[in-house]
């Protein structure tokens, strides 16, 4: 094949999704990340002998409601199946999951389309299912134990379309969907503690072809810098193996992120026959039209609705809002100084500005803000008093930000409040003037340069309690 | 002397619980060792005996079978004691809660004696596959007691215990209590949970009493036929009021017998009896109607694909990792699975784990596993028909009466075929007992099954009581005890 061949990526995604149920999906254990291993467990989460299973509703409910927000039909009439296998982190050598009758179908999610414009990914099915176990190697005994505290906590894995073109367009589909689920209240969709987890199917194409190649699965990928390179790394394997002539085998991979490479796990020769069948331990599930209206009545706005309102009706920008409404809590922390009265523009200045800036340098996600988000706003109301200045106003929300601190006390505490006594300013500008009689001749022989290292100097004399306006005009009056 | 005989006795004060324990455990010491009835006997038989004692003298239990000694059998979890389900991989298995059908037997003042012998994880009709080894029964040693709850019905039998709690997936309760002249009745699916119960085939095992006359099992049914929330296919059960069991006449009651149920394979001397007992239920005051179900063809295979489906699932958890068996030597986790699996499971559990996977591997679930459920719903469907014009249906519950030991196990296509009868009604759901009605020409005992709609069980059980006020079948003990 000619190396002047374009490539097209074609991907599909399986997400899973742990809920927020209080109670495991079919025993009444905590779901609770963490513990010590095997705290939070019990006789039917670790399948012991003749336990069976109770289903907790709230997992339909919650599986309802991310249907619903997704767009999906839901189902009447739902029933679990076994999934079969074997290995040490599934008790019951099967997983209950749905395979013939899942509780959502045909549904979808708008994205940015990569080059512009706007593309709907479908979603292909999104069914019910208990999570499994972990393993944890000792090297120390080189020994593997297991720990079952995850056992049973209950998932939703939303199956796509293979739909996605490009890195970016799976990137933005996933904080969608995360922004959605968290919005509805289904799932705290934390990647760091595994609550959110993606299997990537990833195949290559000549541009212009309608025909899907031979693809691979990555599995369980829980950070978007690890997938946006696993997907860069892999279609770049494959195009280098259809180039020099070979063919793709399909097969599961596992990406390493160190390595920045990916390794054959299993193929598809040796894939596992889960021999399915229906779960007969529970009896099948019926969902009502009047729960499904009023599950859907009870939904909240929507990030994408929020987005479009941001913009109509606060005058936002399109991207200021579109970040704003990537998040649950910064939307939190948008709307709840919006609504004490606040300026919507002046937050959304805030958010994108400092919030994103110190998010970014600390490597948090909004979810672990951990401030009260009544701060922000108590930080703007002192600006807008001009009992502040906005720098002293950003070195007070470092501290808001990473220590919790009321800033309305750490101004005090910090005697950090402007100075508003002219008098005082004054005194100080004409002491700078006295001491910098150099800069004063330059900025009289028409340097503009000297006024800003005068109005600098001022500044610093006053630990950047005044005004920098106020300084400025005083400066001027006094030098003429 | 019957369970609710002794139950009335101990409350009148004429004995008490622990007077009637020794007396059981005596009976075992005399002829366990001869009919391998029990797998355990618990030591602290005596302890609980003085215990429910107190507690009915402080009126705190007021069931008719409090103090009255039982047995339970071995795959029903109670904590504390070895649930062994007759197999090696779970002989170290002691689970640390009960089944809600030994709770609630517990709770009526129950005082159980030991766990009862049975076919390895219930999987055979002759009680021989048990890793603890053969029941034998007590109408003739050379003979099985019939399984897979034969410990349980060579037990009441023997006079070891006064009733016995059994399970049955396609047969297990009512095919040995047929072989071993006692009553036995298999509920309506879903009328006693099944949590506790180590299941074999979850879409079909139900729990139930094996005891010595059909107002002892309506008295042990009373108790333990209760909704569970533990247990999500279990059912309200409100309606049946087993109490007019006693009552029970069967005068204007319309019986049908399948035709079907008289062809090939069937005994003479069993075909002979179960003609006899019809007769005696028509001198009664009944109508006794043949009709065709030409259905029953399909319940063989229908049962052995979809027992055998489930049961390759539920006994995937016995992987020598948790609990449980595991092999000594192994390489890797591999070589663990299949060690553990191939050495602490038996031939009879294999194969039908092997036949579970078969059927249900990807290419052969629409030609045997769904084909099995249309099945499932065809012979429903012939039920409900046939209901629609009997109050029962009659037949023989085993082809045979007890066979001899060995006869069966290297013939398993034989032995499958020797639940034809009783397997349908385990496809169907519907509650059935077998109920003593006489003996072949070898002195081996014949029950008759009597199949009832469901939630029916107060009727079937009505009618097995006031056959038994004429007939004394049941009374018959074997000669030895």
């Amino acid at each position: 094949m000619a190396k002047t061949t374009s490539w097209e990526i074609v991907m599909g995604l399986e997400v899973h999704v742990e809920l927020a149920t209080k109670t495991k999906i079919f025993c009444s254990c905590t779901t609770e990340f963490g513990g010590d291993p095997n705290t939070h467990c019990c006789p039917i989460c670790t399948g012991m002998p003749g336990v069976l299973p109770s289903l907790n509703r709230q997992v339909v409910n919650y599986a309802t409601r991310a249907g619903l927000a997704l767009n999906c039909e839901i189902t009447r009439y739902n029933k679990f199946d076994r999934k079969n296998y074997f290995y040490p982190d599934l008790p019951k050598a099967y997983q209950i999951s749905q395979l013939y009758l899942p509780i959502c179908r045909n549904g979808g999610v708008e994205i940015e389309a990569e080059g512009g414009g706007k593309k709907i990914i479908g979603i292909h099915e999104i069914h019910m299912e208990e999570d499994a176990g972990k393993l944890v190697h000792d090297p120390w005994t080189d020994s593997t134990m297991v720990d079952y505290n995850r056992c049973g906590v209950p998932l939703i894995e939303i199956v796509s379309e293979p739909d996605f073109r490009s890195a970016n367009e799976v990137i933005r589909y996933l904080e969608k969907l995360k922004a959605i689920l968290q919005f509805i209240g289904v799932s705290d969709c934390k990647m760091q503690e595994g609550s959110l987890r993606a299997d990537i199917n990833l195949s290559v194409r000549p541009v212009g072809s309608d025909k899907f190649g031979t693809r691979t699965e990555m599995k369980n990928m829980n950070s978007f810098k690890a997938i946006a390179r696993a997907i860069n790394g892999e279609s770049k394997r494959q195009i280098e193996v259809l180039e020099e002539g070979g063919t793709v085998k399909q097969e599961t991979r596992r990406w390493d992120d160190n390595k920045d490479a990916s390794f054959a796990m299993r193929s598809k020769e040796d894939a596992q026959d889960y021999k399915y069948f229906p779960e007969p331990d529970l009896i099948p599930i019926e969902i009502s039209e009047e729960v499904i209206k009023q599950t859907r009545n009870s939904l909240p706005e929507l990030p994408e609705a929020k987005r479009q309102r941001y913009v109509s009706e606060l005058g936002l920008s399109e991207y200021d809002a579109a970040q704003i409404t990537t998040s649950k809590y910064l939307v939190a922390l948008f709307e709840e100084n919006l609504a004490a009265g606040y300026p919507a523009k002046e937050l959304a200045n805030w958010i994108m500005g400092e919030v994103m800036r110190m998010l970014s340098d600390s490597g948090k996600e909004p979810e672990e803000m951990g401030f009260d988000y009544r701060y922000l706003g108590a930080l703007i109301g002192m600006v807008q008093k001009n009992e502040i200045t906005r720098n002293t106003a950003k070195k007070v929300f470092k501290a808001v930000f990473e220590e919790g601190c009321d800033p309305v006390k750490y101004v005090e505490e910090h005697n950090l409040k402007t100075v508003t006594d002219t008098g005082a300013v004054k005194k100080a500008i004409e002491e700078v003037v006295a001491a910098n009689q150099k800069s004063v001749d330059e900025y009289k022989s028409g340097k503009e340069k000297a006024l800003q290292y005068l109005i600098g100097q001022s500044m610093r004399a006053l630990r950047g309690k005044a005004d920098p306006q106020t300084v400025t005009a005083i400066l001027k009056e006094l030098l003429g | 002397m019957t369970a609710l005989e002794l139950g009335a006795t101990i409350k009148k004060g004429d004995i008490s619980a622990v007077e009637a324990a020794k007396f059981s455990l005596g009976q075992i010491d005399k002829y366990d060792s001869k009919f391998s009835c029990f797998v355990t006997v618990q030591d602290d038989v005596l302890a609980r005996a003085e215990e429910v004692q107190k507690k009915i003298a402080a009126g705190e239990y007021t069931s008719p079978l409090a103090g009255v000694p039982m047995g339970i059998k071995d795959n029903m979890c109670q904590k504390g004691i070895q649930t062994s389900c007759g197999s090696l991989m779970l002989k170290s298995f002691k689970p640390t809660y009960n089944a809600t059908a030994v709770e609630e037997i517990m709770n009526a003042g129950a005082v159980p004696l030991g766990k009862l012998n049975m076919d390895e994880f219930a999987m055979g009709s002759t009680s021989e596959t048990s890793y603890f080894g053969a029941t034998r029964n007590p109408w003739n040693v050379d003979c099985v007691p019939g399984g897979s709850s034969g410990g349980s019905a060579a037990a009441v039998a023997a006079g070891e215990c006064f009733y016995a709690l059994g399970s049955d997936t396609g047969g297990s309760i009512r095919q040995p209590a047929s072989f071993c002249g006692v009553t036995g009745i298999k509920p309506t699916y879903g009328s006693v949970s099944r949590f506790g119960l180590v299941a074999y085939a979850s879409s079909l095992d139900q729990i139930g009493p094996l005891a010595r006359n059909a107002a002892d099992c309506a008295a042990v049914l009373g108790e333990i036929m209760k909704q569970d929330k533990k247990d999500n296919t279990s059912v309200a059960t409100d309606g049946v009021d087993l109490n007019a069991v006693l009552n029970y006449d069967v005068k204007g009651m319309k019986i049908g017998i399948p035709t079907d149920f008289f062809g090939e394979g069937l005994d003479k001397d069993v075909a002979a009896t179960i003609e006899a007992a019809a007769k005696q239920l028509e001198s009664m005051g009944a109508t006794v109607e043949k009709f065709d179900m030409p259905i029953v063809k399909y319940a063989i295979p229908a049962y052995y694909i979809i027992a055998s489906a489930e049961a390759s699932s539920n006994l995937s958890r016995y992987d020598g990792i948790k609990y449980g068996y595991r092999a000594d030597d192994f390489e890797d986790l591999l070589d663990l699975y299949t060690k553990s699996r191939s050495e602490g499971f038996g031939m009879e559990v294999k194969r039908r784990i092997m036949l579970g996977c078969f059927v249900l591997s990807s290419g052969y679930y629409d030609a045997y596993y769904r084909k099995a459920l249309q099945a499932k719903a065809l012979i429903k469907g012939a039920f409900d028909k046939a209901f629609e014009k009997y109050d029962l249906i009659l037949g023989p519950v085993a082809p045979t009466t007890a066979l001899k030991i060995g006869e069966n196990l290297s013939d398993p296509l034989k032995m499958y075929l020797g639940d034809i009868y009783t397997v349908m009604i385990n496809l169907a759901g519907l509650p059935a007992a077998s109920v003593p009605c006489g003996f072949d020409s070898e002195g081996m005992p014949v029950g008759m099954h009597l199949i009832g709609n469901y939630f029916n069980e107060t009727k079937i059980l009505g009618a097995a009581h006031a056959y038994q006020q004429v007939t004394d079948w049941h009374k018959r003990t074997p000669a030895e005890i």
